[in-house]
């Protein structure tokens, strides 16, 4: 079993070798995330305004912003904030979303469609506008981003485990289940969750690239974290001003790393996808 | 011999060593390995094998028709002396519809759910005659009365989904026979239909194709249906074609072993469990002697099941099982048969009517709560696509051990694992397949998995529904010598589910036909098959297609 | 004729089942909004000096003494009669604000996704053709690029590359630079006024200003849509009935357009629904970022100075968008696929 999983998981690979990059560049993201502070050049928040506005050299890697601090500094201790929301934000909306999606998918009935029906709401109207205004009414805290991007989060999460359960429940090993005497709540956490599991897996690598750019653009805007706490979307805001004035690096930088995130994880989510699905199995 | 001298001897296509490989993750897999064969004018050829015996790849290589994945590697096809290999693909759009056309399996996703089947049948007419849209019409609706479709101005307009499974194969017919072409190669063209359904269907397909003076190539699992139809029968297996007779030649005197074992494995009206092996390979064992019962094991009493706002899925059905017995349910789809199977084996509730199993009353126990029932552990049942029954996640040893863990009370691993391999024996499954998960068996080993995992709690009643529809009839054939086997040596009662009366006949004592949810007839099934006493029962059985040396012979 | 009468009923059964979220939408708004820090009543008051008197008289006034059941009551019998309150930051009407500046974000939101559509569905159609293709490769990379990139960042990049290096692109702020007068307003829309004045300087000004947001916005949906095509063509070209026109020798055309592009454009119409209110949330960004003067930005500098009245007059406003959009992707489902009249 083991052998065979590693033959497809080699051979998913050979097909698509991007996904193994983009492992390795999420792993990059994750040892970046912990050991930032120690790895940085020079201070993220310490500001020098004779060497303000500088474009890359070779002591500035990525030049330095309007207060003279090193942009490359902040993009790395940027990454700790940013991924700490996305994934608390992800893991949050799955674990509640895993949840009711399966109950309801497996239950049906009254509660199933009034759910389904607040689900269509949510899911249609604009999420960024309603993570907006969930911000502005808890207020401009870390914990109320992760909240909010959660929040509207969680109908995909809901809507996509509650499919994944429907198609599967009147399957014959889920009768079969419970012809061997299996209660209902067996049923569900033994049999439907371990198989919906590998899809959610695929549907949280993807969510997480997006709950980066919903962060970022929470605090662009100037809701959720404030400066001068280095953050991609507030480092974006701030070079916005010096666009027009050709002061690229300010922008160009931290939107990179911005692209580079979510680039990683959606990569690995389609690679997932492709190592999981049971059509390219034999 | 007259069939034989309809043709006049000139081929109109011959496959000449004809190798088809697809390119998969494993590599190129050959799935026709140098094949040969004619198809003379105005003959019926019938090609026969099971799945992966390469039957419908070369079907769709003379159309040129294989996806992308699939290549002719080697030999030539020629269709009136024209090799179709070697076509560009502006020439065969010119041959394809025009002079060869095609029937699918599945009639329904064969044609474009968005656009009017009228329109569909104008457009295969325009591809290849200059004819205004009127025209078109005109002839179009000639084309649907000819398939005996009833009011064809009205059919012109509608949509696939208006119409059933049958009239969307006539449909496909008329549009397929719209330029008169001189091949037609039909790929299953009635699987999946009921079998009164596919009786019509083909009969009206064979007289068109004779009437037309059509060569016709008819794909198809099943040896009785090719050899009512068919001049002659070619049997393929895993991509080689092993023989090819007439009909009366291949039943009377098969030469090569795999046709020999085919014919053998194909029900008949005469045929039992035991002469399902060619060689008298299989005997059935003796009943397990058991005292007759007083009272019968469950009794099923004016059974209804309504599901939301619908007409009755089940309507009135009472019947009663003793102990030990098997008890078969026929009819055609829509009939409720799987919806009493459900009832019974309490997953799911009925609307009314009562259930009695050795004397309780289990209708009256919720099925959300039967897991909890003493009785859970005596009815037990086997589902029909042995792929679907079988969790992905669970090893074979898992799901046998699951009904012994939450049944049995079992929970040490050493126990667990020899009664799990003691269950996987009695059902024929090598010990060392336990822990392969259900991708790693084939369709025979799956279906085995799924009756030791019924039969490990020790049931008194085993309700199988439809066990053996999704299996080829050679794994079929073994897998109803199994559960021959075990229901004599284990004395369970089986109630016994299925659209197939030849299999209901072999494997039941006693059978009840269901027509839309009610009884139409029931008795012990060597009376029920040899004189039947409802119409329906009637049309059912002579709808079933077998060889017959009678008759098959003279037929037009 | 029963087609027309069928999809009636339906789009009324819809609307009418809209009704309550439509209502919910505007409950939570209005609850979100009591929750949210600050008293208007203050900031309404006189000056920053003002008594407490003359505060609790506001409130009297605008009904912030009554119980919230009645205040949502009092709210809801404001939004039937058409009154969503004052913008304390503009001192207008909320509605009259709103349509001033809603133009300016159904013009951008409209060009965007002509732009976007007219991209992606030959690209995907283009991929699905040929899988495995370099065609495939390059759309489905640009694709897997496209969603990384926040509007935010490909805005401002584009106004380095196309404003700083080249010239070619205007001042990116508003809709008209500052040396054009506006053609009187008609429509609202500034490209269709213009071409209604037969101003074609004006036009070509407002054209210019429009490119690059309409831009950034297409950029950010085109991946879903060009992907989502693709999908669904490569879906529609293995279906049976496909091979089946191949099988009565239609020709390659007639296959591709009749047969294949109208199943597959079925699916490709929801999601453009879906996108269109994807956007309507995202113009907040493209809006900052282009200094546009739509309700997006509107909205959003309302809410960061506190001012709620036209944010609940911005959400409600989407949601009913949101309702009218959704029927009309209904209607246009309806006439295109005939499967949906029987449920």
């Amino acid at each position: 079993m083991t052998t065979s999983t590693l033959s497809h998981v080699g051979y998913v690979l050979r097909g698509n070798p991007l996904t193994a990059i983009a492992g390795c560049g999420a792993a990059l993201l994750v040892f970046v995330a912990l050991f930032g502070p120690w790895i940085v050049p020079y201070d993220p928040v310490a500001s020098n305004v004779s060497i303000s506005l500088q474009p890359p050299s070779s002591a500035h890697w990525a030049g330095t912003d309007q207060l003279g601090r090193d942009i490359l500094s902040r993009i790395l201790a940027a990454t700790r904030l940013d991924l700490l929301i996305a994934a608390s934000a992800v893991s949050l909306s799955f674990v509640a979303g895993a949840l009711i999606g399966s109950l309801c998918g497996y239950w049906g009935g009254k509660v199933d469609r009034w759910i389904g029906r607040i689900v269509d709401v949510l899911m249609a109207f604009p999420l960024f506008v309603l993570a907006m205004a969930m911000v502005a009414a808890l207020g401009n805290r870390v914990e109320n981003i992760i909240y909010a991007t959660a929040i509207i989060n969680l109908p995909f999460y809901i809507r996509f485990a509650r499919a994944e359960v429907n198609v599967r429940r009147n399957l014959g090993w889920v009768e079969a289940a419970r012809a061997s005497g299996n209660s209902h709540t067996q049923v569900v956490t033994r049999f439907l969750l371990p198989n919906i599991l590998p899809a959610m897996a695929v549907q949280i690598s993807l969510n997480l690239g997006w709950a980066i750019l919903n962060a970022a653009g929470l605090s662009f805007i100037g809701l959720g974290v404030q400066p001068p706490t280095p953050e991609w979307g507030i480092m974006v805001a701030e070079g916005a001003r010096f666009i027009t004035t050709g002061k690229w690096w300010l922008v160009a930088f931290p939107g990179l790393a911005l692209m580079l995130a979510v680039l990683c994880f959606n990569l690995l989510g389609d690679g997932l996808r492709d190592i999981l699905d049971p059509r390219m199995r034999t | 011999m007259s069939r034989v001298s309809r043709t006049d001897g000139t081929a109109l296509l011959t496959i000449e060593d004809l190798a088809v490989s697809f390119s998969t993750r494993r590599g190129t897999v050959e799935a026709v390995r140098g094949i040969s064969l004619t198809v003379a004018k105005s003959e019926i050829l019938g090609v026969v094998g099971e799945s992966g015996s390469g039957k419908s790849v070369t079907a769709f290589s003379v159309m040129r028709l294989l996806d992308r994945a699939g290549r002719i590697t080697r030999g030539t096809i020629r269709f009136r002396g024209q090799d179709i290999t070697r076509l560009g693909a502006s020439d065969l759009r010119r041959l394809r519809g025009a002079e060869m056309s095609m029937i699918f399996q599945n009639p329904r996703a064969s044609l474009n759910p968005i656009r009017p089947v009228g329109d569909q049948i104008s457009d295969a007419l325009r591809a290849h005659r200059d004819m205004s849209r009127a025209a078109a019409r005109a002839r179009t609706l000639d084309l649907l009365k000819s398939v005996l479709i009833r009011e064809p101005e009205k059919r012109f307009d509608a949509y696939p989904h208006e119409l059933s499974g049958g009239m969307c194969q006539r449909v496909m017919m008329a549009m397929a026979m719209a330029c008169e072409p001189d091949l037609l190669i039909a790929d299953e063209p009635t699987t999946g239909l009921d079998v009164t359904t596919q009786k019509t269907v083909m009969d009206q397909l064979s007289a068109m194709v004779r009437e037309r003076g059509m060569a016709m190539i008819l794909i198809t699992h099943d040896l009785g249906l090719a050899s009512m139809y068919c001049d002659r029968v070619a049997v393929m297996e895993q991509g080689l074609m092993v023989e090819t007779a007439a009909p009366a030649t291949l039943f009377s005197a098969p030469k090569h072993a795999y046709t020999k074992r085919l014919v053998a494995a194909s029900p008949t009206p005469t045929s039992t469990v035991e002469s399902l092996s060619p060689d008298g390979a299989y005997r059935s064992p003796p009943l397990k002697s058991e005292a007759t019962p007083t009272a019968p094991l469950l009794t099923v009493d004016n059974l209804v099941k309504r599901f939301d706002g619908g007409a009755p899925a089940v309507d009135g059905v009472s019947f009663a099982i003793g102990a030990g017995e098997s008890l078969g349910l026929v009819g055609e789809s829509g009939s409720g048969k799987s919806t009493i199977s459900r009832i019974v084996c309490r997953l799911i509730d009925a609307t009314s009517g009562a259930i009695r199993f050795a004397g309780r009353n289990i209708g009256a126990i919720p099925a959300r709560g039967f897991h909890q029932a003493s009785e859970r552990a005596d009815i037990q049942i086997v589902f029909q696509d042995p792929g679907d029954s079988l969790n992905p996640r669970f090893s074979a040893f898992d799901s046998i051990a699951d009904p012994l863990r939450r049944l049995k009370g079992i929970s040490d691993n050493q126990s667990l694992r020899r009664r799990a391999l003691d269950c996987a024996a009695r059902c024929g499954l090598p010990a060392d397949l336990i822990d392969r998960f259900p991708h790693q068996l084939s369709g025979g080993q799956r279906a085995r998995v799924g009756i030791a995992r019924a039969i490990a709690a020790q049931p008194k009643l085993l309700i199988l529904d439809e066990p053996t529809a999704a299996l080829d009839v050679s794994v079929q054939a073994v897998i109803l010598q199994l559960l021959d086997r075990l229901r004599r040596e284990e004395g369970m009662a089986y109630l016994f589910v299925s659209h197939d009366l030849n299999v209901i006949r072999m494997m039941c004592e006693r059978t009840i036909v269901l027509k839309e949810g009610r009884v139409v007839e029931q008795g012990p099934s060597d009376q029920l098959f040899a004189r039947p006493s409802a119409d329906y029962t009637r049309d059912l059985i002579s709808a079933i297609p077998h060889f017959d040396p009678g008759n098959s012979r003279v037929r037009v | 004729m029963t087609t027309i009468s069928s999809i009636a009923r339906r789009t009324g059964r819809r609307f009418v089942s809209s009704l309550p979220a439509l209502l919910g939408v505007v409950i939570f708004t209005f609850i979100l909004m009591r929750v949210l820090p600050g008293d208007p009543a203050v900031f309404f008051a006189s000056g920053p000096n003002a008594g407490q008197a003359e505060i609790d008289d506001l409130r009297r006034q605008m009904g912030l003494d009554k119980p919230i059941p009645h205040q949502l009551m009092l709210y809801l019998r404001d939004i039937a009669t058409g009154n969503l309150g004052r913008s304390l930051t503009t001192g207008q009407p909320v509605l009259a604000d709103i349509r001033q500046r809603l133009p300016a974000s159904l013009e951008l939101t409209f060009t965007a996704l002509t732009l976007a559509l007219l991209l992606a569905i030959p690209l995907g159609i283009a991929a699905a053709m040929r899988p495995g293709s370099l065609v495939d490769h390059a759309v489905r990379f640009a694709c897997t690029l496209g969603v990384c990139v926040p509007t935010f960042v490909s805005g401002l990049l584009l106004i380095y590359v196309f404003y700083y290096l080249f010239g070619w692109a205007p001042d990116p702020t508003g809709r008209l630079d500052i040396f054009t007068s506006a053609p009187p307003r008609l429509t609202g829309f500034l490209m269709i006024d213009s071409l209604l004045a037969r101003d074609g300087a004006v036009a070509r000004a407002s054209a210019s200003q429009l490119v690059l947001p309409a831009v950034t916005m297409a950029l950010f949906v085109l991946a879903p849509l060009a992907r989502m095509t693709r999908a669904s063509m490569l879906a529609v070209l293995n279906s049976d009935y496909i091979r089946t026109a191949e099988a009565m020798g239609l020709s390659r055309a007639r296959v591709i357009i009749v047969y294949a592009l109208r199943n597959a454009l079925l699916p490709v119409l929801t999601i453009a629904g879906i996108v269109f209110s994807t956007m309507l949330g995202a113009n907040v960004l493209v809006e900052k970022v282009f200094s546009w003067p739509g309700v997006a930005s509107y909205a959003l500098d309302a809410l960061l100075s506190a001012d709620y009245a036209p944010v609940q007059g911005f959400v409600l406003l989407m949601a009913s968008i949101f309702v009218f959009v959704n029927l009309t992707v209904d209607v246009l489902y309806g006439l295109a696929d005939p499967r949906i009249g029987i449920e």
